[in-house]
């Protein structure tokens, strides 16, 4: 009898063309691969020395420049043309400075449902939420998945959660997330694909559905999962691509390492410390702490929906005269739509700094790097020591709703007193 | 395979953005530099203290944070022969077998900085010569273990012209 089977073993079931178990290390096809400016050109330089300068499928393999993006020194410059030879070469999609963060352009316009899609970025899980088995590599895979078209694998176990209850006012999924993490820890899914269900994902909108699952590298995961459904059903005739829609879901009698259950009613909005995701506390239990940056974007909580309850909280009101405050859409249609809502124009009077879609101070580039024993609280997803540019920096995470509450009064601050 | 080295020692959730901070992103297509800042964040004097053959000992999710490749190239262009840990985080193993750069899992309590370890990688035997005891460590599945004889998966592709999965 054929045992049951999670979402991540049925999908690289299909793409090794016979039954797989957790555990075993298989050759599965792929579907949709892609590299950053960070990693991109490593595995153009692999490509070059194994003399494999294809790709498998050009509108399936993405270039994005999104990092450095637009180039704020001469060296990213020459990694970014590197990006751009490649491309005419290959006929692989370039995704030009101010397109957007690759995960959020991901889900856009080419992840979905029974996919396998691999990324030279470890964010690459956000994928998961449309029911793709979607995980980041490094670049020398991702260059053999561009040149072969597969990719070795070893099939995950799977941990389920169980998400019951309902959503508090001023709770959102970053909180749920943030609370998962702290109460599994850093390594809690290591090797791991995370399924998430229950009535609360399914009430969830598609893109509060991408904030968990971006996260599941942050416990350690291989991929974070969700089954199909009608919202992704629509999101996906939304954006023009209803006929990529099919029923993905485990088996009822799928078999889990671990399920956990988790009611959400009586969440409260979270917030990680330095220097580790895992280091949650509840907003209440947070004492005054002065915040002299928020940063609003990046992959994790920079889309149209997080961008309206920053805006909601921050309209008519003006950011403290000591914390610099910046918002950064996720892509340029985030930008366009919040553009056209007005969203934009009520963070410029409450005294924002809009930098072009890209991933922004997230990784410490630039546009808002710290400056030392400075704080910053910012709605990405990691807040590793130096992440932001700084070692002598600190980084705290929470919601976009918690970051405009906190801009406004200077210190971290509980976002429900402004709904 | 046998490495003999010796020991630094690190703690527990040694990111990404410790071995390869991102303030360096721009010498990511410049590697030899890059790893001159190997490990800043966790130790800036590090990079000039590692000899070839060194090991990194270090507690659990070693690795954890970003899917950078540059993070195990760099700790491999300093000279560091192998590195045990309690627990990797999985990018990081990964791309480390891929590159050619051997890691054991192990309770690495009882090693401290300076001893000299003799490693036996086929078997996982790791032995404190300094001290005098032997650990078992957790065994390395046979694919990754012949991606480090073949000496990373570029020398692996070459070699078969596929992945190679199979006994
Ligand atoms: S926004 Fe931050 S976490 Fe997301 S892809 Fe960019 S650098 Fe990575």
């Amino acid at each position: 009898m054929r045992m049951g089977m999670t979402i991540s073993e049925k999908i690289i079931s299909e793409h090794t063309g016979r039954d797989v178990k957790a555990g075993e290390i298989v050759v599965a096809k792929v579907d949709v691969a892609m590299v950053q400016d960070g990693t991109g050109p490593l595995a153009v330089e692999e490509l070059k020395k194994l003399n494999m300068e294809r790709v498998f499928d050009p509108e399936n393999t993405i270039l994005f420049i999104d990092h450095a993006s637009p180039s704020p020194r001469k060296e990213l410059s020459n990694a970014h043309n590197i990006l751009r030879e490649f491309s005419k070469k290959t006929g692989a999609y370039l995704s030009e400075v101010g397109e957007g963060v690759c995960h959020q352009r991901l889900v856009e316009d080419w992840a979905s449902p029974g996919q396998i899609i691999v990324g030279a970025d470890s964010h690459t899980c956000t994928s998961g939420a449309l029911g793709a088995f979607a995980t980041g590599m490094g670049s020398t895979d991702v260059a053999l998945a561009f040149a072969l078209g597969k990719v070795w694998l070893r099939v995950p176990e799977t941990y389920r959660f169980i998400l019951k209850g309902r959503l508090p006012e001023g709770v959102y999924s970053k909180d749920i997330i943030l609370h998962i993490i702290g109460m599994i820890g850093a390594d809690g899914a290591t090797y791991k694909a995370m399924e998430f269900e229950g009535e609360v994902v399914e009430n969830l909108s598609m893109e509060s559905r991408f904030t968990i699952t971006n996260m599941a590298i942050e416990a350690g995961a291989k991929t974070g999962l969700i089954a199909t459904d009608s919202t992704t059903k629509s999101y996906l005739e939304m954006r023009g691509r209803g006929d990529k829609f099919r029923e993905i879901k485990p088996d009822p009698d799928a078999v889990y390492e671990k399920t956990f259950e988790i009611d959400v009613s009586k969440l409260e909005p979270v917030v990680s410390f330095p220097h580790t995701v895992d280091n949650t506390r509840k907003i209440s239990e947070v004492e005054d702490v002065k915040i002299d940056q928020v940063y609003i974007g990046t992959c994790t909580n920079g889309r149209l929906e997080d961008l309206r309850i920053a805006a909601d909280i921050l309209k008519g009101r003006h950011r403290h005269p000591d914390t610099r405050l910046i918002v950064i859409p996720a892509s340029r249609e985030v930008f366009i739509k919040a553009m056209k809502e007005g969203l934009l124009e009520i963070f410029m009077e409450a005294g924002a700094s809009i930098e072009s879609p890209g991933c922004g101070p997230c990784v410490g580039i630039h546009k808002g790097v710290l400056a030392d024993g400075e704080r910053v609280l910012s709605t990405q997803n990691r807040n590793f020591k130096g992440r932001m540019g700084n070692p002598e920096g600190f980084i705290y995470l929470a919601s976009p709703a918690t970051a405009a509450a906190t801009a406004i009064e200077g210190k971290i601050a509980d976002p429900r007193k402004y709904l | 395979m046998i490495i003999k080295g010796r020991v630094w020692k690190f703690g527990d959730d040694i990111s990404t953005d410790h071995i390869a901070p991102g303030r360096y992103f721009h010498l990511r297509t410049n590697l030899p530099e890059l790893a001159k800042h190997v490990l800043e964040d966790a130790d800036p004097e590090f990079a000039k203290k590692v000899k070839p053959g060194d090991i990194i000992v270090a507690g659990r999710n070693f690795g954890l944070g970003s899917s950078r490749e540059h993070a195990p190239r760099i700790i491999k262009i300093a000279g560091v022969s192998c590195i045990i840990a309690k627990s990797f985080a999985r990018i990081f193993y990964r791309n480390s077998f891929n590159i050619g750069l051997p890691l054991l899992t192990a309770d690495t309590d009882k090693i401290d900085e300076g001893d000299e370890l003799e490693i036996d990688l086929e078997k996982g035997i790791i032995k404190d010569l300094t001290k005098g005891f032997e650990l078992q460590s957790q065994p390395i599945p046979p694919f990754m273990l012949r991606l480090i004889q073949d000496g990373g998966i570029e020398e692996h592709i070459k070699k078969y012209g596929d992945f190679k999965v199979e006994e």
